[in-house]
């Protein structure tokens, strides 16, 4: 009963400021809406017993993305000024689209019988998730430092004035 | 009533019909970035979803979760960046306004 309160509480917290990410014409207030959405996933990340997913998800979206989100609002003002269309002309398409979508992807996860397991997670999950980065998943987590490396190097040549 | 995979499903699938909706209806490059992230978010509640209803013993879910938070973050620094330098030159960052290839 306490879980079903807290996942419902923790799903408007992730739903509804998401909802004012992709409505509101202020795009600071919309910057701002994705932090407590973060923090939502964070807290459904705690339900499923994903402690080192959520502390992580906390770092680097709530922490680092939502902030070099606001940074590069506040470098491009000409573009992000509450008086300007913020809008195209495919809202109601796009609307009708992203709807149409959403409910074929509820219609199609909702009736699938999945092969549902009984059983718990073990018990220490972040040295558990430590073990598989650096036994069955080597190269995946290799690959993955190796793109943070490139991209790194990548946005500071793009992002570097020209002389 | 227990909380069980198809919640959070639900949840996944509305979050990702969101960020799809800013995609589609947004100007900005910034606010499309932001859609993005959210799609992202919607697939990485499905993941550990899935991997504490349906394999509770392999933590792949988790490993994978991580790596997608790693690749969006590097995707972030990049977008963001490219952002800047079509500001620099262009002076605008509405995704409609931005039709030329070379200058």
């Amino acid at each position: 009963m306490g879980e079903l309160a807290a996942f419902i509480i923790l799903a408007i917290v992730t739903l509804l400021p998401a909802v004012v990410v992709v409505t509101s014409r202020n795009l600071v207030r919309a910057a701002m809406s994705l932090i407590p959405s973060f923090l939502g996933v964070t807290g459904l990340f705690v339900l499923l017993q994903a402690e080192f997913v959520a502390g992580i998800q906390i770092l680097i979206y709530a922490g680092a993305i939502a902030v070099l989100i606001l940074f590069v609002i506040m470098l491009t003002q000409g573009g992000t000024g509450t008086a300007l269309r913020q809008v195209n002309e495919q809202q109601l398409v796009g609307g009708l689209v992203a709807g149409a979508l959403t409910i074929a992807l509820l219609g199609l996860l909702l009736r699938t019988p999945w092969p549902l397991v009984g059983g718990t997670l073990p018990r220490s999950n972040v040295a558990a998730v430590g073990g598989a980065f650096l036994t069955n998943f080597i190269l995946a987590f290799e690959i993955s430092s190796l793109v943070l490396l490139v991209s790194l190097v990548g946005a500071l040549v793009i992002a570097r004035r020209e002389q | 009533m227990q909380v069980g995979l198809n919640h959070y499903l639900a949840v996944s699938a509305l979050l990702f019909g969101l960020g799809l909706y800013g995609i589609l209806t947004r100007r900005n490059a910034v606010a499309i970035l932001m859609g993005i992230e959210l799609m992202l978010n919607a697939a990485n509640i499905n993941l550990v979803a899935f991997n504490r209803y349906v394999a509770p013993g392999a933590l792949a879910g988790h490993v994978f979760a991580l790596i997608i938070i790693t690749l969006a973050a590097c995707e972030a620094a990049v977008g963001l960046a490219l952002v800047l330098a079509v500001y620099r030159n262009l002076e605008t960052i509405h995704v409609d306004e931005i039709n030329v290839m070379k200058w």
